[in-house]
């Protein structure tokens, strides 16, 4: 079942008469022509679609949070600032096929009565920023965008903002912040943007892909898409693959198929690469808890693990994990857990905006503690210390960084604890080039 | 509007500002300030404090608003670059692909540590974060272009493809 994705790779989808040869911009015609906006809210309360960027708030719910207040304009903010490692869907889709998110922009536009809308990219995607700017031009020259909408009354205009290298900027009101032409620093919350945003006007922000699956909801209902999945995780998901799998790549998955297929079904990664055995999987981009083998495959209940928000987070924190950005990372029995959790570490000490105490000098703290223990020089107490680090940050920050920065770490040291201990009683051996710990009687799931 | 030391924009890239600036509501032109640093930096390579100046003139806002944000963003080279700017994703999914061991052998290559300048002024090498390519890992961006799935031999290639 594809949403998303059935056309991608159709020559030429990227041009507007191919991508509507293939039933492209059908929702405009039928959310404009034949519905009102509380009609288009409706279906995609009723689709259960939820945020696609991480958080995996219900967009719908999103939605009807908007203030509408007389007289003052609204807007819709796409979010594309795609940053999170393991995490490349939104960078895929929009390279492909940048009417599948023009269209929804202009469905979801209507639906929130924006006039203006946005969509922020990462800066380094310069040359998407070109492809999405092209097919907007081509969306204005059919009249799908500017005055009038296919003689509907509807009036949108549609840009693209460039990011500048700012992973903190996927935060939404960070990426306001950055869209006002500012340092990228979170806001407090409340208020929140549904309430002040953009020029501290009711703004929505969604991920592109949440956005994309709406032209869907529209031509084909709200039940229709809820059918799709298993309980709360309805519709399809994009799952980024990177790592030591024999198909790294985007691959659009109906939620609720087991995570066992997804990894060695050859419809998706194939199998782990030849010769090696799966030994741990990042689930849902770099801030999530990676998982040992046997406990992404299988629940602490013994059950199949699937794809899907509520199984992945099954156990909570101890054995479970969570779906995420949908960042999908798998390592086999080479991987050194500690130097890809320096390499996670280091990532949040860059990218910390500098604004909460607790994050700016925790994730600093956090970083120079594991490079000293990959580099042999640990310390006993290094594991407690950076287990206290993180705790000291969690919950204690304006956004959400500050959790992202410390779940990696405590994740790592709860489920690979020997592999710290081994890089600091043996530092002669850890130091080795390529040196990986191997667990006494480790047999890693095939 | 003239910036110091001849910074100014010739008229068709003036064009474009004026029309970037357009994109957002009245008295909102600050909005305008990353797209236009990206504008300035691919005119002059980096974004010199003359160059942030004349920005800031372009928008009506004070110098210190400009300088601020240019360097919060990672993009914005503060210092000169060279004619190739190698931004070489560190981050975890392109390590597991070997990542750093190609690393190593570019920057022996061209003789550079992270952030430097190579001997002919032809290459920059600077460390980035994730680039959202892991699945296409190792990366890493030459001004917009992505060079993917690289191996020494690949580095090499483009070495030598672009020192000519």
């Amino acid at each position: 079942m594809k949403i998303l994705t059935e056309h991608i790779e159709v020559p030429g989808i990227e041009t507007i008469d191919v991508y509507r040869k293939h039933g492209g911009y059908q929702a405009v015609e039928k959310a404009l022509k034949k519905m009102t906006p509380d009609e288009v809210t409706e279906e995609v309360k009723k689709s259960g679609l939820r945020g696609r960027g991480g958080a995996g708030f219900p967009v719908g719910m999103k939605w009807s949070f908007l203030a509408k207040p007389e007289g003052v304009p609204r807007y819709l903010v796409c979010n594309a600032d795609e940053s999170e490692p393991g995490t490349f869907k939104d960078h895929y889709l929009m390279w492909k096929s940048p009417h599948t998110l023009i269209e929804g922009m202009i469905v979801s536009s209507f639906a929130l009565g924006a006039n203006t809308s946005y969509i922020y990219v990462r800066g380094e995607l310069m040359y998407v920023i070109h492809i999405l700017e092209k097919a907007i031009q081509e969306a204005y020259d059919k009249g799908l965008l500017g005055k009038n909408i296919l003689g509907s009354g509807y009036d949108l205009d549609l840009y693209v903002q460039s990011g500048g290298g700012a992973y903190i900027c996927g935060e939404e009101t960070a990426l306001l912040e950055s869209l006002e032409g500012k340092r990228g620093n979170p806001r407090n919350k409340p208020p929140f943007p549904a309430v002040k945003g953009l020029w501290q006007c009711p703004t929505v922000v969604n991920n592109v892909e949440s956005i994309a699956a709406t032209s869907w909801i529209v031509n084909n209902g709200g039940d229709a898409y809820a059918q799709i999945g298993v309980g709360r995780s309805t519709g399809t998901k994009l799952i980024s693959a990177s790592g030591h799998i024999r198909k790294p790549g985007v691959y659009e998955i109906p939620l609720g198929i087991t995570v066992e297929d997804f990894i060695y079904s050859d419809e998706w990664c194939g199998g782990i690469r030849d010769g090696h055995k799966l030994k741990a999987v990042v689930a849902g981009g770099s801030s999530v808890p990676i998982l040992p083998a046997e406990m992404i495959l299988t629940t602490a209940t013994g059950e199949k693990r699937l794809m899907t928000y509520e199984s992945l987070s099954d156990g909570g924190f101890a054995t479970g994990t969570m779906l995420g950005s949908g960042g999908f990372i798998v390592m086999d029995e080479t991987t050194c857990i500690v130097h890809n959790t320096l390499t996670f570490a280091r990532f949040y000490h860059h990218e910390s905006c500098g604004q909460c105490s607790p994050c700016r000098e925790g994730t600093g703290w956090m970083d120079k503690v594991i490079k000293r223990i990959e580099l042999g020089q640990g310390r006993k107490e290094d594991i407690d210390l950076l287990v206290d680090v993180a705790k000291k940050i969690e919950g204690n920050t304006i956004c959400p960084l500050g959790d992202a920065a410390a779940w990696p770490v405590s994740a790592a040291i709860r489920h690979f604890r020997d592999e710290f201990e081994w890089h600091i009683e043996h530092p002669e051996l850890a130091t080795q080039p390529g040196a990986v710990y191997m667990r006494p009687g480790a047999s890693w799931s095939n | 509007m003239e910036g110091k030391n001849n910074i100014v924009f010739p008229a068709e890239t003036l064009d474009l500002v004026k029309k970037i600036i357009a994109r957002y509501p009245e008295g909102k032109q600050k909005s305008a300030l990353l797209p236009i640093l990206h504008v300035a930096q691919a005119e002059w390579k980096w974004c010199s404090s003359e160059v942030m100046d004349y920005v800031a003139s372009l928008l009506s806002i004070k110098p210190i608003e400009v300088y601020e944000v240019a360097s919060f963003y990672t993009m914005f080279h503060l210092e000169p670059v060279g004619e190739h700017v190698i931004e070489y994703c560190r981050t975890g999914p392109c390590c597991l692909m070997g990542g750093v061991e190609v690393y190593d052998h570019l920057k022996k290559r061209l003789g550079v540590e992270t952030g430097g300048t190579s001997a002919d002024g032809k290459f920059t090498v600077k460390e980035v974060e994730c680039l959202a390519a892991c699945g296409w890992g190792p990366v890493f961006q030459i001004r917009e272009k992505f060079y993917m799935h690289l191996t020494k031999e690949k580095v090499d290639q483009i070495i030598d493809e672009l020192g000519k």
